[in-house]
């Protein structure tokens, strides 16, 4: 028996996300995955599914859904309103939902993506070994559409005991501690000390791809245009604007424009929930 | 072949390396020596191998530092020009940029397809969109400008060059290459049912037929 999920309400950008595609790359094929891998997995951790079981990712505004039999759910990542058949329901925790009954996870209230978890994991098919949508080059399944119905994996082990789940809070103001490397070279030494002392803010144009900084341009030495070539996730692309991009999980495998340094892993979970407008330091990592 | 002429490893933060090299030749090269390895099992681990122009990129390698070290001492050897296999792409040349082309080149509108067709190219790297590789091989003389004005839509299988590279669409996308000619069925350059879903992957080298009836 598959239990399946019915979206009632897709919200402004909601797609399916796991770990994402390892080893494709130099096809030209993004690694894509949740943005806030942490929220993910704990998520899972709390229904007992394995780290990797595919969620849902939504984007400010949440996602409601409606599934044929009873399931266990976990709302975490970005903070946010949790009703069952419009009854308040825990956030962060696991959450009942009867079969036939909605669970609408509402606008977020700080942050940008929360993420819904369902006992079991979303089983759309893999694509390259991930389910996860790829906004970049649109692999796997297209963003939630009213109406569209999502099976569900047979859930695991017994759930875990909802104990004190530590969801980090959406950053106030974010920092990114940044490797300086491949082509710091192309840059004046100017837009070195600008880059690490400047307050640059989160531009409201971020998405899956890059978290789009607004602040001081950094200045390029004089100098020709830089032949395509791999980029990381974490990557500080400088594009002619001068405004840093930071690469996020569905960013393009080559590109052209100079990069000025690379941001930690570890620190871009906090990016993908910094919203429009929080403050943005770069700092030597 | 790298004699005289050492590779250059640039850090990409802190799994990652990126391995300059003197030129598109050389690049074509290391990248087939880290495949070598890699299938020889004698490289430590790597998640992704990312050919780019002039560069390799090296990421998830749990010690960066260490494969540097061991990257220099490679004695590289040059790649032949026939390995690997070749991949044949039938091209009607009908594009909509075929006259502005021929000006560049300064031949006919209707030798630009048997020009174009006489090479044989190689896909350095891929990029830009699942599926589309640039292949290298025009010789420096005819290569071209991007179109001043972008498209805003490039029908999928269209043929195009920019800059020293060709290439064919998988897919429509917006795109700012000169448009030649088209293959008229491009789902081979992605399918998701092969094993290797890329038809095109990085030093496949790669014929153009052109079609009978093309002009």
């Amino acid at each position: 028996m598959t239990v399946r999920l019915t979206v009632v309400r897709p919200g402004a950008l909601t797609t399916v996300q796991d770990l994402g595609r390892r080893g494709h790359a130099h096809l030209g094929v993004p690694r894509s995955g949740a943005l806030d891998a942490p929220a993910m997995a704990l998520a899972n951790r709390l229904l007992g599914n394995a780290p990797g079981a595919a969620v849902l990712e939504a984007t400010l505004t949440g996602c409601a859904l409606r599934p044929d039999h009873t399931v266990t759910v976990v709302v975490g990542g970005a903070p946010c309103p949790v009703t069952v058949d419009g009854r308040p329901a825990a956030w962060g925790a696991p959450v009942r939902v009867p079969a036939g009954a909605v669970l609408d996870a509402g606008g977020v209230t700080a942050g940008v993506r929360a993420y819904v978890a369902v006992a079991g994991g979303i089983a759309v098919e893999p694509v390259l070994g991930s389910r996860s949508t790829d906004l970049l080059s649109g692999l796997g399944p297209a963003p939630l559409r009213a109406g569209d119905v999502l099976p569900l994996g047979v859930p695991g082990s017994p759930e875990v005991p909802a104990d004190l789940a530590p969801w980090p809070a959406p950053p106030p103001e974010l920092t990114l501690p940044v490797r300086l490397g491949p082509r710091t070279d192309w840059f004046t030494p100017a837009a070195l000390r600008t880059l690490t002392s400047a307050t640059y803010r989160v531009s409201q144009h971020s998405n899956r791809i890059g978290l789009r900084t607004e602040g001081p341009p950094l200045e390029r030495v004089p100098g020709g245009e830089l032949p395509s070539e791999g980029m990381v996730l974490g990557a500080v692309q400088v594009p002619p604007d001068g405004r840093p991009v930071v690469f996020l999980h569905d960013h393009p495998t080559t590109g052209g424009y100079p990069v000025i340094g690379v941001v930690a892993e570890t620190a871009l979970a906090a990016a993908a929930q910094a919203a429009a407008g929080t403050p943005v330091r770069f700092t030597p990592g | 072949m790298t004699a005289g002429r050492p590779l250059s490893v640039r850090p990409a933060g802190r799994h990652a390396l990126l391995v300059e090299l003197p030129d598109a030749e050389h690049t074509g090269a290391f990248h087939a020596e880290l495949l070598r390895r890699r299938a020889a099992g004698t490289l430590p681990p790597v998640e992704e191998i990312v050919p780019g122009a002039r560069t390799v990129l090296l990421d998830g390698v749990p010690q960066p530092e260490q494969l540097a070290r061991r990257m220099a001492g490679w004695d590289i050897p040059a790649r032949p020009a026939d390995d690997g296999g070749v991949v044949e792409i039938p091209v009607r040349y009908d594009g909509p940029d075929l006259a502005q082309v021929a000006a560049l080149w300064q031949v006919g509108s209707d030798e630009v397809g048997a020009l174009h067709a006489s090479y044989t190219y190689r896909v350095a790297f891929c990029g830009f969109a699942p599926g589309f590789g640039y292949l290298t091989g025009l010789p420096a003389r005819l290569h071209l400008p991007r179109r001043d004005t972008p498209r805003t839509r490039v029908p999928a299988g269209a043929v195009a060059l920019a800059g020293p590279y060709s290439a064919v669409y998988p897919r429509a996308t917006p795109g700012g290459w000169q448009l030649i000619g088209t293959m008229a069925d491009p789902a081979p350059l992605w399918d998701l049912t092969r094993d290797e879903p890329a038809l095109l992957t990085p030093g496949t080298r790669v014929r153009f037929v052109a079609e009978s009836g093309a002009s």
